[in-house]
């Protein structure tokens, strides 16, 4: 099959809602198949991508850093542009701009930028299909 | 005729508003569409063989074809379907999604 464009939005926080999970789960098959996949990350998803994301050892359950190996979501983000690219797509992940703002999470993986709406709209026109994935 | 592909990713016995989306997948079945309903996250728990969920046997019954994300089931332990669901991979969303079928998830 030829590559297509599809738009997801998120809204869901990192690390809080299994949404976002499957929400990965989804773009990473889009990924493998070489889709362009454009993602607008808006109110919590604005901090998926945020760069200052730290590991972080578990002193309760006694493991290190290494032995926790705790995924971060700024990661999941990197990896996904990344497969995209080996599988000969792309990724255009979109920060809405007003949200890291108020956040406060306004630095970002390389490869992922600052928007707004209008760019979901942009997305949405352009694209072969689109899916919302919204808070519960 | 349409394709629609419904995601429900909540536990009916959690939230009542599973019904409305369950109804919906059933009116757009009855208006001549072609529809999946794929359970997904506690959605899954609605799949149970040993769980009293009449009204998705009624939807497999109508032609709503039932999907449960084998990943959710996985996690949760399930092995056993009820009559009308199947488990699918997640590459079901990617299928649904070339094949331009509307997608909404709840």
């Amino acid at each position: 099959m030829s590559s297509k464009n599809f738009a997801m939005a998120l809204m869901d926080p990192p690390y809080e809602s299994e949404n976002l999970t499957t929400a990965f789960r989804i773009l990473d098959a889009l990924a493998r198949r070489g889709h362009n996949i454009n993602v607008f990350a808006y109110e919590g998803a604005s901090g998926l991508a945020f760069v200052r994301q730290a590991a972080h050892p578990n002193p309760v359950h006694g493991k290190n850093q290494a032995e926790e190996n705790h995924p971060t979501t700024k990661d999941q983000v990197a990896a996904l542009l990344g497969l995209a690219e080996k599988n000969g797509g792309r990724v255009e992940w979109v920060n809405c701009g007003m949200c890291v703002d108020e956040r406060g999470v306004g630095e970002f993986v390389p490869g992922t930028r600052r928007g707004s709406p209008a760019d979901f709209h942009a997305f949405c026109e352009a694209s072969d299909n689109v899916i919302v994935i919204p808070t519960k | 005729m349409t394709k629609y592909l419904l995601i429900e990713s909540r536990d009916p016995f959690e939230s009542n508003d599973v019904g409305y989306y369950y109804e919906l997948a059933r009116g757009l079945c009855e208006a001549k569409n072609q529809v999946t309903l794929l359970l997904v996250q506690n959605g899954v728990l609605a799949a149970r063989r040993s769980a009293h969920v009449p009204v998705l046997r009624a939807l497999a019954s109508a032609g709503v074809e039932i999907l449960a994300d084998d990943f959710a089931l996985k996690e949760r332990g399930i092995t056993q379907l009820a009559d009308g669901i199947r488990s699918a991979p997640i590459d079901i969303v990617a299928d649904h999604l070339e094949a331009g079928s509307k997608t909404l998830w709840h």
